[in-house]
């Protein structure tokens, strides 16, 4: 059997064509080409994809039921440790993760695994999955999960799973997290997002959205008065870095969490008959180097318009979005300014954003991130004549939960501390995970802290009893 | 769904509905905040809470018709439900015995002022409220303010009530006269807040506004609402919404404020002809 070098191509919707609409970009593996992706996996015996698993997907088991054709035990075999594979197959770095350690990698591209990831959940959910409802027992005990971003969710289908009874808090209107405010439609449609949650709905799983935790209740109320015997934190990375330069509160400047929740979780996209405005301009700058900042690029392109640039202070290379993402951002007509930094952001005398001032950057010693450093370039100043900047340099934790719970440790960087095997926090019988511990990192990392956190409230939770 | 249990007019074109919200009744506090969405296409609007009542389990709101969605909001009766209500959002007022307090409201900003003026009250202090409103026939809460203020100074515009003329005044009155006041609180348009804090400026009275733009989320996670504070940038939803009037950015407010006035427009016209109850139009 000859075997392809390379992994087979993933058909996507023409740049020219999605630049233009919200719906996904990539659109699938139809059965032959799954098949014959499936069918380059050498089913090795040391299966070294496994190790690069957050939640540990057994890679070469899944893999082989494809290649026979049973997708239901495909999706069996994931969904015994990965809830959210729809979700996984999509937004998960496999390139960095299980990928990066497979056998082919080594002479040529890795077996698509995210892509046949995809193909096995996409089928489950086409085909209509049917979930058990979790039979409590009579003295079941009750955990709050607080966030239902990746890492809330996948706490709360690990726990419900084990018999307890989990509520989520969110303090949106809708469940989901980042993967319903921040990723976009075209990338993770939003169907896909609400049919998962809607699957831990049908387990037993309760959803209280409109529940912001630290106002509406606090920790503290939800063991002491609600009857939660533990809690699992999962807020998330939710809080906005600015610039601090000039003009950065000028008309027109945005941080990337506003200008995409605004799209995807208020669809202002469809303004005026939704309520929510958004203001796009003509031309767009958006700073930063992440998945973010490629997202708010491709939505201001999506939104109308004319041209968008990221603007990044280091060279492609440091790029720390997904490279799939990148190449995407291009074909589709984003500009790289590259090696630069914004110094200040110009306005008009009716405070609206008229360029963003900035300066050329060479790269230097390698800083404490291993990268090498950004210099700038003296004299090298210049503006880019644009009327939106979107700022996508990074969030921190929201510090609401940390704020009002007694107890509860936190870092300098206001992250919970938490232990990486377990989640567990200083205080007794709160866990925590995602990126309210680790800073922002991927949607798996947070899935799999989310899992472990779960495996270590059953524990903490029948050693009281 | 949060149900309208009572509805009423206090003023042209100013609503205010007693809504059924147990679990935001129970923690609300004077200066907190709610946000709101009347249906699936509605957008979020953040109302600062007029008034609760933990043992009814309610809060008040109180808005006036200025924009789509709260036209669509006055359309609503009793009985009828908003799909979302989060809160209570925001920091509370900082209660305590200052002595004398001035509580300061301006036109609908005279509801959030009322519950502060009470926390006040119970406080122990001699609070003094000065409520003003354009005419008369827009002047809303005089009673209510009246029966939780030791005085109250009643002024408008065109002086078909109180005294003719701005809140600012009676207040520059009781500076100029010496009498020592502990804390000055105002809530209404941002001019008018503006113009307090100039007032009280040269007395180095400590005052107090609480600022109401733009927002999303409410919980920190946009950014929409910030505000230079003493040249530091302020999230509103969280770290205020009461902040140092004197350190107030107020210019840079007024501006951010200004950021949708076209597409106000639109929605707003969008909303007038597409009738009663919110946008059905794509009613999913």
């Amino acid at each position: 059997m000859s075997l392809s070098l390379e992994k087979h191509k993933m058909p996507e919707q023409e740049p020219k064509v999605r630049a233009k609409n919200f719906s996904e970009v990539a659109l699938g593996y139809t059965a032959e080409i799954a098949k014959a992706e499936a069918d380059r996996c050498l089913s090795c015996k040391a299966a070294p994809c496994r190790q690069g698993c957050p939640v540990g997907v057994d890679i070469p088991a899944f893999i082989k039921h494809i290649k026979e054709n049973d997708l239901d035990a495909a999706i069996t075999s994931i969904k015994n440790v990965n809830g959210l594979p729809a979700v996984c197959g999509r937004v998960c770095p496999q390139e960095e993760q299980c990928e990066k350690h497979c056998v082919l990698g080594k002479k040529g591209e890795s077996v698509g695994i995210g892509r046949l990831e995809r193909y096995a959940a996409d089928y489950a959910r086409h085909k209509g999955e049917v979930v058990e409802k979790v039979k409590y027992a009579a003295d079941a005990k009750k955990v709050a999960v607080i966030g239902s971003g990746p890492a809330g969710l996948s706490a709360a289908g690990t726990l419900a799973k084990l018999g307890y009874k989990v509520t989520i808090f969110e303090a949106l209107h809708a469940p989901g997290g980042v993967l319903m405010y921040g990723i976009p439609e075209f990338r993770l449609p939003k169907e896909i997002v609400q049919a998962e949650i809607n699957n831990l709905r049908k387990m037993g799983v309760e959803i209280a959205v409109n529940a912001v935790i630290g106002k509406t209740f606090t920790v503290d109320e939800l063991m002491e008065e609600e009857g939660f015997s533990a809690v699992f934190i999962g807020s998330g990375a939710g809080l906005p870095h600015f610039m601090g330069v000039p003009g950065e509160n000028l008309n027109g400047v945005y941080s990337a969490n506003e200008f995409l929740t605004r799209c995807n979780l208020m669809k202002a996209y469809k303004f005026p008959e939704c309520g929510t405005p958004i203001h796009v301009g003509k031309k767009v700058a958006v700073v930063g180097g992440g998945n973010v900042a490629m997202d708010g690029a491709r939505t201001a392109l999506r939104l109308g318009a004319e041209e968008v640039y990221i603007v990044y202070r280091r060279s492609e290379n440091e790029l720390p979005a997904r490279r799939e993402e990148v190449h995407h951002a291009k074909e589709e007509g984003i500009e790289f300014k590259l090696l630069t930094a914004p110094l200040e952001v110009m306005g008009n005398e009716e405070g609206w954003v008229t360029g963003l001032k900035c300066i050329k950057m060479e790269l230097g010693e390698p800083d404490a991130s291993g990268r090498r450093r950004p210099v700038e370039i003296p004299g090298s100043e210049f503006v880019l004549d644009v009327d939106t900047v979107i700022i996508a340099i990074g969030q921190g934790p929201n510090p609401l939960v940390q704020s009002t719970t007694k107890g509860l440790d936190s870092n300098k960087k206001g992250n919970i501390i938490a232990s990486d095997e377990t989640g567990a926090t200083s205080k007794p019988g709160v866990f925590a995970g995602g990126d309210v511990v680790t800073g922002a990192a991927t949607v798996i990392l947070a899935m799999g802290a989310g899992k472990k956190a779960a495996a270590a409230i059953d524990e903490y939770l029948t050693a009281k009893k | 769904m949060f149900k309208i249990l009572t509805k009423q007019e206090l003023a042209p074109n100013v609503k205010m509905f007693e809504m059924d919200a147990p679990l935001i009744a129970r923690k609300a506090q004077p200066g907190q905040f709610v946000i709101l969405r009347i249906d699936e296409d509605g957008e979020r609007v953040p109302l600062t809470i007029a008034d609760f009542n933990r043992e009814k389990g309610t809060i008040t709101l109180i808005f006036q018709e200025v924009g789509g969605t709260t036209q669509l909001l006055g359309k609503l009766n009793e009985g009828e439900s908003i799909l979302d209500l989060v809160g209570p959002l925001g920091k509370p007022t900082h209660i305590e015995n200052f002595g004398t307090v001035v509580c300061v409201g301006g036109g609908i900003g005279i509801a959030p002022v009322y519950p502060i003026a009470r926390g006040m009250k119970e406080a122990g202090n001699n609070v003094v409220s000065i409520i003003g409103a354009r005419s008369k026939d827009i002047l809303i809460y005089e009673e209510e303010m009246a029966a939780v203020s030791n005085t109250l100074h009643i002024t408008t515009d065109d002086g078909s009530a109180g005294h003719k003329g701005f809140v600012t005044d009676p207040l520059k009155q009781m500076l100029e006269s010496g009498e020592k006041i502990g804390l000055v609180v105002a809530i209404g348009p941002v001019i008018m807040m503006r113009n307090v804090a100039e007032t009280t400026r040269p007395y180095g009275v400590p005052t107090v506004v609480s600022l109401n733009p733009i927002m999303v989320d409410g919980t920190g996670m946009c950014g929409g609402c910030r505000v230079s504070v003493g040249n530091e940038n302020k999230f509103a939803c969280v770290d205020g919404p009461e902040f140092d009037a004197h350190k107030v950015d107020f210019a840079g407010l007024v501006t951010r404020q200004r950021m949708y006035k076209p597409q106000e427009k639109s929605h707003s016209e969008h909303c007038a002809n597409h009738g009663k109850g919110g946008c059905q139009c794509h009613s999913h």
